[in-house]
């Protein structure tokens, strides 16, 4: 079975083909951070433009790239949500309607299944049940996945995601829009003894998180402080440790209420490589193993939903002719 | 011989998709605001079943391009992609203000038409048409995105206001076209049988785009103030 998966849920165009057979045999991805970071984030028309405008054309290299026919692809998958309504009905429409000309199934994928399920298309791949964090610029959340579609939410962020308050940091220390991963950088420069933050909600029991307090204390720290690079840099590298000290101590304790032995990490922020480091570190002492994506599938990329459409359809789940999209969509109703 | 044609319109509150086949034209059209994305390929399906007709059989593909409400821009050209895309079908883009002049001759026989769509933020989507020889609607000057103070005024009179700008800025357009206007009509909406009408004619003459061209015509592009 060969899907084509379609990602328009937010900034970046991503396609990708997956073969039962061969596995991931092409992926393409058309970014528009640099569109939007004249804006200071993301603004909403502008990504539903820019996605009508190259989706076509990028199918067109993708299959030149895979060197296959579109006669050959047997279903397809497209994230319907959560996400940016506009930007996501252009992946719905143009997959859907793909599918009905070619008279192919098509399937509406949940955007965070598909970050989820991002490990299982590495070689060291995760078997169920485990816990997942699923950490983004758009969400923070801890999952217990018994099997595809049997997700139980068990903490999630109560307002910012981790990626955003990331973001959002980066703003306030001016790296620009996003500079999640720029913060990151900086904070290698950082003294540790300096500065220091609280660990959100982890004086108390359960799974949530907040981290819109965390960005406000660094907000009130930067503008007591003087306005230099090695500050900014000391500011970043206790506002990542406290970030991370946080999803740390949660995936712990999660680890432990549920018995599972295997972590999976995905989403955009999963490529911090201190998050890494401590999970490892944690894992190891758990006698636990945790999975990540590959570097460039931890953010939005059409792998994800190329591969979760997989499974899906392998379940004998497919759509109606109604073309899917919705901006909020619980995972948990799935 | 005639050729087969498949169009849908989706820019207003009007959703609608038409097949001409064999000189016979089969229509559906529902006014269902937000319901575009569910109604839309079932219309299809259901015209090329009527029809009896596979993919193979269609010479082209035609959507009201715009302008119009943006996300119903997209929903039309999104689907005109993935059809044309997969059978490499010409597709002819039609101008929404066309496709509701030519709306407006089906219903009224009227033949100098002035379309205006509310494009919010105190500006309009304005359109001056007229009937040509062939009886399909012809552009007497660009479609605009203009405050209702600034649209183009044809030099005649006798021309008939057709579209929701009418509803909402009526009596300021009127105050300018003076005795220009002889009648506003309401409640016509761009549709797809609209859009195959001018579009057989454009096939004919050979202006055809491939699947990746079938892009909206907002008009309006400055988005970011």
């Amino acid at each position: 079975m060969r899907i084509l998966g379609i990602e328009t849920s937010c900034d970046e165009t991503g396609l990708a083909i997956y073969d039962s057979e061969h596995g991931l045999i092409a992926h393409i991805l058309h970014t528009q951070i640099a569109m939007h970071n004249q804006f200071g984030g993301v603004v909403p028309e502008l990504a539903s433009r820019d996605h009508i405008v190259y989706l076509l054309p990028l199918l067109k290299q993708l299959l030149n790239d895979a060197n296959i026919s579109l006669n050959t692809i047997d279903g397809i998958a497209y994230t319907a949500g959560p996400g940016l309504l506009g930007a996501l009905l252009v992946g719905a429409t143009v997959g859907k309607s793909l599918g009905w000309a070619l008279n192919i199934p098509t399937i509406a994928i949940h955007h965070m299944e598909g970050h989820l399920l991002a490990p299982l298309l590495e070689e060291q791949a995760p078997q169920f049940p485990f816990l997942a964090l699923l950490v983004s610029g758009g969400h923070t959340m801890l999952v217990h996945v018994a099997d595809i579609g049997h997700y139980e939410i068990l903490g999630e962020s109560i307002d910012d995601a981790a990626g955003e308050a990331f973001d959002k940091t980066a703003k306030l220390l001016g790296l620009g829009y996003p500079g999640g991963a720029a913060l990151a950088k900086l904070a290698e420069q950082g003294d540790h003894q300096r500065f220091h933050f609280p660990r959100p909600m982890t004086d108390r029991p359960g799974l949530d998180f907040s981290f819109s307090g965390l960005k406000t204390a660094a907000l009130n720290v930067i503008q007591k402080s003087p306005d230099d690079m090695q500050t900014k840099a000391d500011i970043a590298f206790a506002f990542q440790e406290a970030v991370v000290d946080t999803l740390v101590i949660k995936c712990k304790r999660a680890l432990q209420q549920t018995n599972l032995s295997q972590l999976v990490v995905a989403g955009g922020v999963s490529a911090n490589q201190l998050l890494r480091s401590k999970l490892n570190h944690l894992a190891h002492k758990l006698s636990c193993k945790v999975f990540y994506p590959r570097l460039e599938f931890c953010t939005d990329n059409g792998a994800m939903i190329a591969y979760a459409g997989y499974r899906r359809l392998l379940k004998g789940f497919k759509d109606d002719l109604c073309i899917k999209a919705q901006a909020r969509w619980p995972m948990d109703t799935l | 011989m005639t050729p087969t044609i498949l169009a849908i319109e989706t820019a207003t509150e009007a959703c609608s998709a038409a097949l001409l086949h064999r000189d016979h034209l089969y229509e559906r059209y529902e006014l269902a605001p937000q319901k575009h994305n569910s109604l839309i390929l079932p219309m299809c399906e259901d015209l090329m079943h009527e029809a009896q007709i596979q993919f193979s059989d269609l010479n082209a593909l035609a959507f009201g391009c715009g302008p119009g409400s943006f996300t119903g821009l997209r929903i039309a050209a999104g689907i005109i992609q993935g059809i044309a895309f997969a059978h490499q079908i010409p597709v002819i883009p039609i101008s929404t203000l066309r496709a509701l002049a030519q709306e407006l001759y089906r219903q009224k026989k009227a033949t100098k038409i002035l379309t205006g769509l509310d494009a919010r933020v105190n500006e309009i989507y304005w359109g001056v048409y007229q009937l040509d020889d062939l009886q399909l609607m012809q552009a007497v000057h660009d479609d605009q995105l203009v405050k209702p103070a600034e649209i183009y005024v044809p030099e005649n009179s006798g021309w008939i206001g057709v579209g929701g700008a009418w509803q909402v800025y009526g009596e300021q357009l009127q105050n300018i076209l003076q005795d220009k206007l002889i009648e506003v009509v309401p409640n016509v909406y761009p549709t797809a049988t609209a859009v195959i009408l001018c579009a057989k004619q454009d096939y004919l003459q050979g202006k055809v785009v491939s699947a990746e061209k079938a892009l909206p015509v907002y008009l309006r592009d400055k988005i970011v103030k």
